[in-house]
């Protein structure tokens, strides 16, 4: 079985992101980046698959500027055996990306394909069931828990209220929640290893697939600010704060 | 042409959370018509069809269309769209899981968690957890959309009852079968929909003295109770409890938030609250910058007196 991974370069997690004063994006500029934490757990996914003998091969793919290659490094570092780099500079949307992995899904006749449910700078949420679509496959997303059989995968999905656990049909995408499993780190010799593995660099014209944006960012601005509290000094006052200033209670 | 809108709901009862959506979807300035897909969900229409704004009630009742499961809803709504101008849902987790399958079945775009709609083709939704705000314009001929229920308000019902028109449902590809569902039981209210709610951090130290401390004041005021990332992955609270950007986002009158110092992953869920109160020990946890009411001390303390007072 080989097992196609999607990773995307973001913001690193920890980095407060600060509006542009021009209000068309955030600034990037010397931003620290990192690999899409959802992604990370995507990948892990897929290595555990391979380490317990049930998949031969773990490809990742990113879609981006020449610097995404540092992302896919990254994840040949943790063991993922090659990677594909879309190289684009062009701001790339869910349903685009998610054509760009379904040609590369054919081309490399996947038989899953991880995802992370969302990528913390958008927030869209959409990749993996657009991909799911386009492809025509089943499809688990906010998957915690993983069970590869003969011919289908069980996902145990987090859903408003619990958890459901759903048996796909393989070929199926499998897109990654924060409670899947625990990332690995990249050990040192990894990292050198990771150095000589090959990623094969593509553009988005040799897999046929038109990028054009359907959205146009208009704006982008700071959030409302919360106008400043006040600290209490007891519960009583708390109380007397609540039911006759804010009226809540 | 007309705004199609996906019912929340359980095959029983409708979710308040539609009422939410449909305020969204008034606002696309087209009548709203409602689609109840489930199974024997007639129910649900009937509820669905005392909305005030629902032009019509369609049905699509169908055994594999019980759990509302991707392929078969996104098949279904894509099939449906083509006579529509929008298509909206609330974006929880079927409506997330469901409509970009549908989306891409369209080839348009989805516009994602929406949080005010400026026009038609305008719409305002948050990124990068919240610290930012974007306005974008879609181009796409049908505008597919979820809604961040928490940003708007509840539509009315009345006794006038909309038609209600049973659909075709497309045949199931049986690319997915439900295994089984483990859903919390619970009698507070919908944390999603609550309007106070209490939230506990990793301060508590353990399940059971979280349970301990903050069930009697929710039972007192009637709230729900949420949890941190931290709490939920300590296994203090299940995972349906968690608030913050990778759980749910909620936008409730009051959220007294109790030994949770505030990083951005939890601020992202519940700013929009309407009062926020913390208590925390730490009087330079970021969760005070954005309270209304920031009580310093040992929650140990504060909260049985708090709950002895109310």
């Amino acid at each position: 079985m080989k097992i196609l991974v999607a990773v995307k370069r973001v913001v690193d997690p920890n980095v407060r992101v600060r509006v542009r004063p021009d209000g068309q994006g955030v600034e990037l500029t010397n931003v620290k980046m990192a690999m899409n934490p959802f992604d990370e757990i995507a990948v892990e996914e897929a290595l555990r698959l391979k380490e317990t003998g049930k998949a031969e091969e773990v490809v990742l793919v990113s879609i981006g500027p020449a610097q995404a290659n540092e992302t896919l490094r990254n994840g040949l570092a943790m063991g993922a055996d090659r990677g594909i780099h879309v190289q684009t500079d062009a701001r790339v949307e869910p349903l685009a990306v998610a054509k760009l992995l379904k040609a590369i899904a054919m081309e490399e006749a996947a038989d899953l394909m991880f995802l992370g449910k969302q990528a913390i700078d958008d927030d869209a949420n959409q990749t993996g069931q657009m991909l799911a679509a386009l492809l025509g496959w089943a499809q688990g997303t906010f998957a915690s828990r993983v069970e590869l059989g003969e011919g289908r995968v069980s996902v145990t999905r987090e859903v408003d209220g619990g958890l459901q656990t759903v048996s796909l049909k393989l070929p199926a995408v499998i897109t990654t929640d924060l409670r899947l499993n625990e990332p690995r780190y990249a050990s040192l010799p990894n990292i050198m290893k990771a150095k000589k593995k090959p990623v094969d660099v593509r553009t988005v014209e040799s897999l046929g697939v038109d990028i054009a944006p359907r959205h146009t960012v208009l704006s982008v601005t700071e959030p409302p600010a919360r106008k400043a509290g006040t600290l209490v000094a007891s519960v009583d006052e708390l109380l007397d704060r609540l039911r006759n200033e804010a009226g809540v209670l | 042409m007309a705004t199609l809108l996906i019912a929340e709901h359980d095959n029983t009862n409708l979710s308040d959370l539609t009422a939410r959506a449909l305020t969204a979807a008034c606002a696309m300035q087209a009548p709203v018509t409602l689609l109840v897909a489930g199974s024997n969900c007639k129910a649900v229409a009937e509820q669905a069809a005392r909305l005030d704004g629902v032009e019509k009630v369609l049905v699509a009742d169908a055994p594999h269309l019980a759990q509302q499961a991707a392929e078969p809803m996104g098949a279904l709504i894509a099939e449906l769209a083509r006579d529509f101008q929008a298509v909206l849902a609330v974006a929880s987790s079927t409506g997330k899981s469901v409509l970009p399958r549908a989306a891409a079945l369209l080839d348009v775009m989805q516009v994602s968690e929406v949080t005010r709609i400026e026009s038609p083709d305008t719409f305002v939704r948050p990124i990068y957890a919240g610290n930012a705000i974007e306005t974008i314009q879609s181009s796409d001929p049908i505008k597919v959309i979820t809604v961040r229920s928490s940003a708007f308000e509840p539509a009315g019902q009345g006794d006038a009852s909309a038609p209600i028109t049973a659909v075709a449902v497309p045949d199931d590809m049986a690319l997915s079968a439900f295994e089984r569902q483990e859903l919390a039981q619970t009698d507070r209210p919908d944390l999603g929909s609550a309007r106070i709610v209490i939230s506990g951090g990793r301060a508590f130290g353990s399940k059971e003295t979280f349970d301990r401390f903050l069930e009697p004041i929710a039972a007192k005021l009637g709230a729900a109770i949420g949890a941190s990332r931290a709490a939920v992955d300590s296994g203090y609270a299940g995972n349906e409890l968690q608030v913050g950007q990778t759980g749910k986002v909620v936008a409730p009158d009051l959220y007294i938030a109790c030994g949770i110092s505030g990083a951005i992953q939890h601020l992202a869920g519940m700013k929009d609250s309407r009062y926020i109160v913390a208590i925390n020990k730490d009087a330079d946890a970021p969760i005070f910058q954005v309270a209304d009411y920031g009580l310093v001390g040992d929650l140990f303390e504060i909260l049985p007196e708090l709950e002895s007072k109310l």
